[in-house]
């Protein structure tokens, strides 16, 4: 077989593969948000449809295609249909450079489980990530509503402020790690626990978490859609299924940003003081396949935690919290890590 | 295959060049524009130059973009009913840099070695100069004087924006 036919094939497999599993994940994640919500406020949460409410997931999907479709009079009809599919778009294609799992043997042949191992991941999932906010501009824009443009106006303002936090945070991480492959950010965090990037860069990954929150748009960042103040914000107007892409572009990001958080500083699909075997099959593909959606996971459940304990921002404690904490908290962290490094090099230490 | 990207690449670029200047309603030209930098980033993946495509795409369409379309969106500019009379000197003007412009891509395209869609592939030379490492060294050794003078300009770029935003209004 030649190398370009395998080659196509391998990752056609790999990404049918991993869009499947992320879609049907994001899917059951509304469920596990009713569930988690409903343990919060001592209430049983869904428990009708099917065993433990699991296919109150189906019953939302055949909801959403069934209801009437609504346009406003002087919408844009065009922006405002092709909207969500932005959102949707952007917090999708992020999915393509996360590392899912390590490298397998088949048949004599490397595979990744990673659709795309890019020497600029890092920049390629904060240029996509930027895109987002784009669909909730656009929706709110073309739906010719005021609360819905002002929500519009909350998000890019809110996007953009906190990107530069996010931004700052990351580049401390890369000072240390030295690639811009998410790949090789694993691979150095093998080995002992000690190793992962949390430990070295506590503040950078608080400022990234923050900041990953707000871009997320979930409470309590969620001022483009605060529903006491601007009705539903930019998706005022939204029904049916376009508003359920809104919905699950969401639901899209929140996952995947808690799978970037998971490689970046929590050491992705690597075991602690498990090194990979030499001959690495499909079970230690699945095993390091395993332990990045646990640790995913386990930040989707802090999404959601905040979610139902804390209340909204305020907009200009929004404003205030990004640009004059975590913005000046980044530069110094950059500062410090610099510094930290050269001292370390200095002394012969490694890391 | 290259070459097939790049026709399409071309066409799409200057599909939405054209829809840019030619929308009436602003907020169209500025989503036009930025899947114009969209192809601006794809011609950037095929020289090999990787890194300027993720900024290309992380700054001009990710947060300029988005800093325009705000302006428009609060300023809420619809389509302008009439233009104010015909205005004889810009139209000169435009016909001016759209010919010279139109010059200079002429001359370029004498001087070009060959029909040129470059082919680099990983690994190649040119393709690895490119990459965040080799573009990152450059900047650092040999024009860090440049790079140095560029970064001072937009401090005083950003001071002064901070400044004008400061000021007390009479």
């Amino acid at each position: 077989m030649p190398e370009i036919v395998a080659f196509l094939i391998e990752k056609t497999l790999v990404t049918i593969f991993v869009f499947i599993v992320v879609l049907t994940v994001v899917a059951f994640t509304t469920w596990i948000e009713r569930i988690v919500a409903g343990h919060i406020q001592m209430r049983y949460g869904p428990n009708r449809a099917g065993p433990k409410g699991l296919f109150q997931v189906a019953a939302d999907g055949v909801k959403f295609f069934m209801k009437e479709e609504f346009i406003p009079d002087r919408a844009n009809k065009v922006l405002f249909v092709i909207a969500p599919t932005f959102t949707f778009m952007a917090a999708g294609f992020i999915m393509a450079v996360i590392p899912f799992g390590d490298r397998i043997m088949i048949g004599g042949r490397e595979v990744l489980l990673q659709i795309a191992d890019l020497n600029i991941a890092v920049l390629y999932v904060l240029a996509i990530g930027s895109l987002g906010v784009y669909g909730i501009i656009a929706g709110g824009w073309a739906s010719n509503n005021k609360y819905s443009l002002m929500g519009g106006l909350r998000a890019s303002s809110q996007m953009i402020s906190y990107e530069i936090a996010m931004g700052l945070a990351i580049v401390a991480l890369l000072l240390d790690h030295g690639t811009l492959s998410l790949r090789q950010i694993v691979l150095n965090q093998q080995g002992a626990i000690w190793h992962w990037s949390v430990f070295s860069h506590p503040i950078g990954f608080i400022i990234f978490y923050v900041a990953a929150f707000a871009e997320s748009a979930r409470v309590p960042f969620d001022l483009p859609e605060a529903e006491n103040e601007i009705v539903a914000g930019y998706h005022t107007e939204y029904s049916a299924m376009k508003f359920g892409l809104f919905m699950f572009g969401e639901y899209v990001h929140m996952v995947l940003g808690s799978a970037l958080i998971a490689t970046l500083y929590f050491g992705g699909w690597s075991i602690p003081w498990v090194t990979a075997p030499e001959e690495p099959g499909l079970l230690w593909g699945l095993a390091t396949f395993a332990v990045l959606w646990i640790k995913t996971y386990f930040f989707v459940f802090v999404y959601m935690w905040v979610r139902w304990t804390l209340p909204r921002f305020r907009y200009d404690q929004l404003m205030n919290l990004g640009w004059k904490r975590l913005i000046p908290i980044g530069v110094v962290n950059i500062f410090i890590t610099a510094a930290l490094l050269v001292v370390f090099q200095h002394l012969g230490i490694a890391g | 295959m290259q070459t097939i990207i790049f026709a399409l690449l071309a066409l799409v670029s200057l599909f939405s060049a054209i829809m840019v200047v030619t929308r009436k309603n602003p907020v169209f030209s500025i989503l036009y524009l930025v899947l114009t930098f969209f192809c601006f980033a794809g011609f950037y993946v095929m020289l090999g130059a990787t890194f300027l495509a993720a900024i290309q795409i992380l700054v001009y369409a990710g947060a300029i973009m988005v800093l325009f379309l705000f302006v428009v969106m609060m300023l809420n500019l619809r389509e302008p009913e009439e233009l104010e009379g015909k205005n004889t000197l810009w139209q000169t003007m435009g016909a001016v840099v759209a010919i010279g412009f139109g010059l200079l891509v002429l001359a370029f395209l004498g001087r070009s070695p060959g029909a040129g869609v470059p082919n680099f592939q990983p690994g190649e030379e040119a393709y690895v100069m490119g990459g965040a490492k080799a573009l990152g060294k450059l900047l650092f050794t040999e024009f860090v004087f440049p790079f140095e003078i560029a970064g001072v300009l937009l401090l005083a770029a950003v001071i002064g924006a901070v400044a004008l935003a400061k000021r007390k209004r009479v």
